[in-house]
């Protein structure tokens, strides 16, 4: 992990909120400048979504000199999951958190990223041993901090919550939050409907009231899954879109948090 | 100690035990597992609701009793009651948290030793259903409640998905859990298929269409039906109202109404 100038976690308590669509799309976003070396880190060892969204289902991890080597989707953007290890579709890992903890491990000690300018990890949902585990690993080695991603009603509120004081509890710092789904605009009609509703007042509320940083709120867009399913950077893709503008805001706060911190610390 | 399904035990008045699963998160466990309660109440029957998801418990609030203890009786927990007949009645870890906000962060053994409390020590009475409320995945919380349930017959499995690709992937992975751990697989659901727009009612398929069922049909096991999107639903699951009394026009009520139905024949005494 020496070589890799920042780290960044996206988080939720949450699940199916847009952790891993988020994570890809943040790679993208940061690939898009060629100068910089983005990796990507999936450790939902269970439901790894990041070699689909990527488009490298099928593909496998290949062995090097220097250990594992990252599948890579272009030159400067590499990636890594438990996904590029499975046989089939169908295989399941059902395993119990101290295997799952030994592999989060070899991800970061086996795999030879080389120089990083950023490096993204995608989590499951929750506060368990993969978020222990990486904290530990990582922890010796500076993060810059934590994306928090939710839904705007209070269902998905409530475990974000949780999440944030997991943050405060092993001094990771959190960059911000973003709200997700966030409206759903009729593609026929062009009238807004809230499918999600924010009836606690939605992400920006709560942030307010836990004094966090609110990056921003991407909308309900289908293209974004399709765009997931077919493995393609949504950002490219339909760069119209009003999702991906918000998108590109969000991920240049990103940057600019990330350039920040680093200035301070020099 | 092993335990068997004998007379003592706080599971011997239980009749059906369901589990409700998704490889993937955010499909909608907790909602099915909320509604699938509310229905079969409405059909006369008892249920029980048992939310090991210890990281993320949403059924506390899903039926407003978040604000409710859990008390000890001589033969363990008594659960929350949701209404006054107690024909619902819940466990959930959101119970025992000193603030709502505290994250549980804890490694796997710590949440094994909960679940297996969980399932041994809650005084369920007599209940027709227990419905058993997961996280998403195939990890810790599924092995120990998928071995501590075991003894207790009839048990089955109802898999929540929703159309994409993405999250048919997960599910794919979740029934070889399954087969892998011997659970039978009563069927699957499709839940937040499309979204009829309710200013001009054109149908959009936000996260695509008919991937459960083609899941099914590919896994050969049944398929229970396709629950839309419906912002009434997510409301009244935010209110802790009961959707099935207060919203029968709304788009997912007859889908809703529909799986619970099936499920009620399909553990009929006649079909068993
Ligand atoms: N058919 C539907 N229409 C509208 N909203 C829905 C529908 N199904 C679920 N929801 C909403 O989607 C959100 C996620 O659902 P839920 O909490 O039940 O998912 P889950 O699978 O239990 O998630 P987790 O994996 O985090 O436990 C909730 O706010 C719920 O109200
Ligand atoms: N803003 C959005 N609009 C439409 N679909 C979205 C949006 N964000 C995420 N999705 C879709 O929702 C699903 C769940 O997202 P995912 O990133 O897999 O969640 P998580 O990693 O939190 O479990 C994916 O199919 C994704 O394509
Ligand atoms: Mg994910
Ligand atoms: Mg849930
Ligand atoms: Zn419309």
């Amino acid at each position: 992990m020496k070589g890799v100038k920042h780290k960044i976690l996206v988080l939720s308590g949450k699940g199916g909120v847009g952790k891993s669509t988020f994570s890809a799309q943040l790679a993208h976003g940061l690939a898009a400048d060629d100068t910089k070396q983005v990796a990507l880190l999936d450790i939902d060892i269970c439901g790894p979504s990041i070699p689909k969204m990527m488009g490298l289902e099928g593909e496998q991890v290949h062995q090097s000199g220097s250990g594992w080597s990252p599948v890579y989707v272009e030159e400067n953007l590499g990636v890594m999951s438990v996904g590029f290890l499975l046989s089939s579709p169908d295989d399941a890992v059902i395993w119990r958190g101290p295997k799952k903890n030994g592999l989060i491990k070899q991800f970061l000690r086996d795999v030879d990223w080389g120089e990083v300018d950023y490096l993204i990890v995608d989590t499951p949902p929750g506060t368990s041993d993969e978020h222990l585990s990486i904290m530990q690993y990582l922890g010796a080695t500076h993060i810059d901090g934590a994306v928090i991603i939710t839904t705007p009603q209070e269902v998905a509120l409530q475990d974000v919550r949780k999440e944030i004081n997991f943050c405060h509890k092993v001094k990771l710092p959190v960059i911000g939050v973003v709200e997700n789904m966030s409206g759903f605009i009729c593609p026929k009609c062009k009238n807004e409907s809230e499918i999600f509703p924010p009836t606690t007042g939605g992400a920006e509320m709560m942030c307010k009231n836990l004094n966090v940083s609110f990056l921003g709120k991407v909308p309900l867009d289908p293209q974004i899954g399709k765009s997931c399913d077919n493995g393609q950077s949504f950002l490219s893709e339909v760069p119209e879109s009003p999702a991906t503008s918000s998108y590109k805001n969000i991920i240049q706060r990103i940057q600019d948090y990330c350039g920040l911190h680093q200035s301070q610390e020099k | 100690m092993e335990e068997t399904a004998g007379e003592k035990s706080n599971l011997a008045g239980v009749r059906h035990i369901l589990l409700v699963l998704s490889g993937k998160g955010g499909v909608g466990k907790s909602t099915i597992s909320t509604e699938l309660a509310l229905a079969l109440r409405h059909a006369g029957k008892k249920v029980g609701i048992l939310d090991v998801d210890l990281c993320g418990p949403s059924i506390p609030r899903m039926l407003k009793v978040q604000d409710k203890d859990v008390h000890q009786c001589d033969s363990g927990w008594v659960p929350v009651f949701v209404d006054q007949d107690k024909s619902i009645s819940l466990m959930s870890i959101g119970f025992l948290l000193e603030k709502p906000d505290d994250a549980v962060v804890w490694r796997g053994p710590k949440k094994n030793a909960l679940i297996k409390q969980f399932i041994s020590d809650v005084a369920w009475g007599g209940l027709d259903f227990l419905i058993v409320d997961t996280p998403p995945g195939t990890s810790d919380e599924h092995i120990s409640t998928v071995e501590s349930l075991r003894p207790y017959q009839p048990l089955g499995a109802v898999l929540v998905t929703t159309p994409q690709a993405v999250s048919v992937g997960d599910v794919r992975r979740e029934l070889t859990f399954c087969k892998k751990t011997g659970l039978r697989v009563i069927g699957i659901i499709e839940n937040m298929s499309g979204f009829v727009c309710p200013h001009c009612s054109e149908c959009t398929n936000i996260f695509s269409k008919g991937g459960g069922e083609e899941l099914a049909k590919h896994a050969g096991v049944p398929f229970l039906g396709c629950v839309p999107l419906d912002p009434q639903l997510t409301q009244s699951l935010e209110e802790g109202r009961d959707f099935i009394q207060e919203f029968p026009k709304s788009s997912a009520f007859p889908a809703l109404a529909n799986i619970a139905q099936q499920i009620l024949d399909g553990t009929s005494p006649q079909s068993s």
